[in-house]
């Protein structure tokens, strides 16, 4: 088996496996997301869970983090050795005709959502990490506030029209990535056999209505903060 | 049937050899008649180079009736040229317009390097094959009967539509990361389908993928692109097959 990892079809089923979990993150961060428009104090009462519940923080995160940065590494590395198995470049090359515009920009997409995700990072996961492994507050509390601090974390961070732009942007680029990426990683493990079309449609779906339904959310919040 | 005799400008990758620097170098032909094929346009103009004492245009060419999978070409930024289901030999100058400028470059891919002007070394496929692409059976005059051993009629069907894969290198040249994939894994399908080609299934595929790395083809992303501009039509279900296969092997 460690053989296969090191082949060219071994590491696009590394891609698409890692693929799979973070399309799975995604619909449970989206889902949790959602509870805030609905009912902040459910959406608090989730958070809190997630920030503090020993198996979220210890076993789910850290696969999250390598799953995340695997594949962001694993990208850039098919993609230098992808240009090296190039060669000399076309002058006149008509990549429209066959193929769309996603399935051929998938490093540019990715790299948009890399710069979202350090956004992501500064906002959110370095202040929570900050608070309850630097600080040792695991309250979930903050001052003058009543109940959890997490909805008031989330308003806040929506006021700002920048943020909020450059979060819808990020989100746009989610969906290019997703649209070829979904049923492409089904391609790569091998598992489009007379489902190609069922695919297609679960994967347009997918990708359309999750990064649509996180720009709701974020502009939700800064029309209504 | 009216004849458009089409004045062209051609713009045509020059290089002398595998060592040399190529350039682009514009030629014109003029009284091109849209029933001409490709190649046969491509002979008007190498007729004329010859007759003013200059240096042919080289190309790969053989059959010329879209088997033998030697013309290459890529045409206006597509392998065979705009047409599809077509090899350069099958594409007709009726695909194009009096006055246009037709880019011509050979196929591109470091696995490919140009041995002259329009022709690149493709035995990167060959030795592709030589690792695998056969089965091991006894060809000594007691061979068995192909029919006593029943294959479903699906089966069959897929076997042999992997198999119409003809080796031109399409795929790869028009596949943004150079990947042999459609070569692969059609040559892998046409023998993974059938009985007589599950004694040698899990070494096949993987002595294949591995000569496949090891000729420098880059990494499929799926884009989708060979399928589309394959010559055969070959499907991107063969590559999920050769995927499905190297795990099987892998893993067994």
């Amino acid at each position: 088996m460690g053989g296969f990892f090191k082949s060219s079809i071994g590491r696009k089923v590394a891609m698409a496996l890692s693929a799979f979990f973070l399309m799975v993150f995604l619909l449970q961060h989206f889902a949790i997301n959602l509870l805030s428009v609905f009912n902040p104090d459910v959406f608090n009462e989730v958070s809190h869970f997630m920030g503090t519940n020993p198996m979220v923080q210890f076993a789910l995160q850290p696969v999250l983090i390598f799953g995340v940065v695997f594949h962001f590494i694993m990208g850039f590395v098919l993609e230098i050795k992808n240009k090296k198995a190039q060669g000399v470049a076309y002058v006149k090359n008509n990549g429209a005709a066959n193929s769309s515009w996603m399935s051929r920009n998938m490093i540019w997409s990715g790299a948009a959502i890399l710069a979202f995700i350090v956004l992501h990072f500064i906002d959110f996961w370095i202040p929570e990490i900050n608070t309850k492994y630097i600080q040792g507050d695991w309250s979930g509390t903050l001052e003058g506030v009543e109940g959890f601090r997490y909805y008031e974390e989330l308003t806040h961070k929506f006021v700002s029209p920048i943020r909020v732009g450059a979060y819808v942007l990020a989100f746009i680029f989610l969906a290019l990535h997703l649209l070829h990426g979904f049923t492409s990683a089904f391609q790569s493990v091998g598992a489009t056999a007379g489902r190609k079309k069922t695919l297609q449609s679960i994967g347009k779906a997918y990708s359309i209505i999750i990064p649509l339904g996180f720009i709701f959310i974020a502009l939700y919040h800064h029309f209504n903060h | 049937m009216s004849d458009k005799g089409m004045n062209l400008t051609l713009r045509i990758w020059r290089q002398k050899d595998s060592n040399s620097k190529g350039q682009m170098v514009d030629y014109k032909v003029t009284e091109i008649s849209e029933h001409m094929s490709f190649l046969e346009m491509m002979d008007v103009l190498n007729e004329q180079l010859i007759a003013q004492g200059e240096e042919p245009v080289a190309f790969d060419h053989d059959c010329r009736e879209g088997i033998c999978g030697m013309c290459s070409m890529y045409i206006n930024g597509e392998a065979h040229g705009p047409d599809r289901g077509v090899t350069t030999c099958q594409l007709h100058m009726r695909m194009f317009n009096d006055g246009d400028t037709i880019t011509i470059e050979p196929f591109r891919a470091a696995a490919f390097p140009v041995i002259k002007d329009l022709v690149v070394d493709r035995t990167s496929f060959d030795r592709i094959q030589h690792a695998g692409g056969y089965i091991s059976v006894n060809t000594s005059g007691n061979t068995q009967d192909a029919n006593a051993l029943p294959i479903s009629k699906h089966a069959a069907d897929e076997a042999m539509d992997a198999a119409t894969c003809i080796g031109c290198g399409a795929c790869v040249a028009t596949c943004k990361n150079s990947s042999a994939m459609l070569f692969v894994g059609a040559k892998v399908s046409q023998y993974a389908l059938l009985p007589q080609g599950q004694v040698e299934a899990a070494d096949r595929v993987k002595n294949m993928v591995a000569q496949m790395d090891l000729e420098g083809f880059g990494n499929c992303t799926n884009t989708g692109a060979c399928e589309i501009e394959c010559p055969k039509g070959i499907s991107l279900e063969n590559i999920a097959r050769m995927n499905r296969e190297l795990m099987k092997a892998s893993v067994s």
